[in-house]
């Protein structure tokens, strides 16, 4: 349904073993909020992405249900812990049933 | 005590002394969300930080960051949209820090509350008050 919807994170290409790494995180999506109307008086349906899911080696690091109150483009910065060498995965789940994904790996040495 | 509008602005610190003194405006629907989350307990303050601008030019993009640590959620509630959850943030095993920033929408002036759910099973809350310009929800 949303189109040209495009991930973009912010990974660190390394770390130390068990350090605490700075995440950003960014998803192009208008995020409908199903309040506005359009110039006929009708309501726009809401069109969101309600989940975002980070995780690392299959371990989650957050886990974020979404609202329409999330702004257009939603942005998220969050902590990751590092214990090894891995990849952290990223899963977007919209309204409409789509998924958008990415993954990055993180070199531990 | 009776503050008006006016005693307050002559007290000089209008916004800051009239937020302290002016009770708390909490719509039925913010409730309801708190108890979906605490399952009615109480809450304490402290051990979370909820940080946001005072005054926002654009409700459509305001930025907050959320921190709390030992949590294991958080739920964000703005007080005055139209319907006030936000976003709930489960910290998983991998999660090193119990942090989170984003930017929220806001439909006009009002207060901006985060809960914690901690890993002893209780909660602890902030609010702050973001003063905001140009409302956020379309319309």
């Amino acid at each position: 349904m949303a189109d040209n919807v495009r991930p973009r994170v912010r990974v660190p290409d390394s770390a130390a073993a068990g350090e605490v790494v700075s995440i950003k995180t960014l998803i192009s999506h208008p995020m409908e909020s199903g309040q506005r109307r359009d110039g006929d008086g009708n309501t726009i349906p809401r069109s969101i992405i309600n989940r975002f899911v980070a995780a690392y080696n299959g371990e989650t690091i957050i886990d974020v249900t979404m609202e329409p109150a999330i702004s257009t483009n939603p942005y998220f910065e969050f902590q990751a812990l590092i214990p090894e060498s891995g990849t952290m995965t990223f899963t977007w789940y919209d309204d409409d049933g789509s998924v958008y994904e990415d993954a990055k790996d993180i070199a531990v040495g | 005590m009776t503050l008006t509008r006016r005693d307050s602005l002559v007290l000089g610190m209008g916004a800051l002394t009239a937020g302290m003194f002016l009770p708390k405006i909490v719509h039925a629907a913010t409730e309801d969300a708190i108890a979906a989350f605490t399952g009615g307990a109480d809450m304490g303050e402290g051990g979370i930080t909820l940080t946001a601008p005072e005054i926002a030019e654009n409700g459509n993009t305001v930025p907050i960051e959320v921190s709390a640590p030992g949590a294991e959620a958080i739920v964000i509630l703005a007080t005055g949209n139209p319907t006030p959850g936000v976003a709930t943030i489960n910290f998983g095993p991998m999660a090193g820090e119990q942090f989170a920033s984003t930017r929220i929408r806001l439909a006009g002036t009002q207060d901006v509350m985060a809960i914690a759910r901690m890993s002893d099973g209780s909660f602890v809350q902030a609010r702050q008050e973001v003063k905001v310009t140009i409302g956020g929800c379309g319309g």
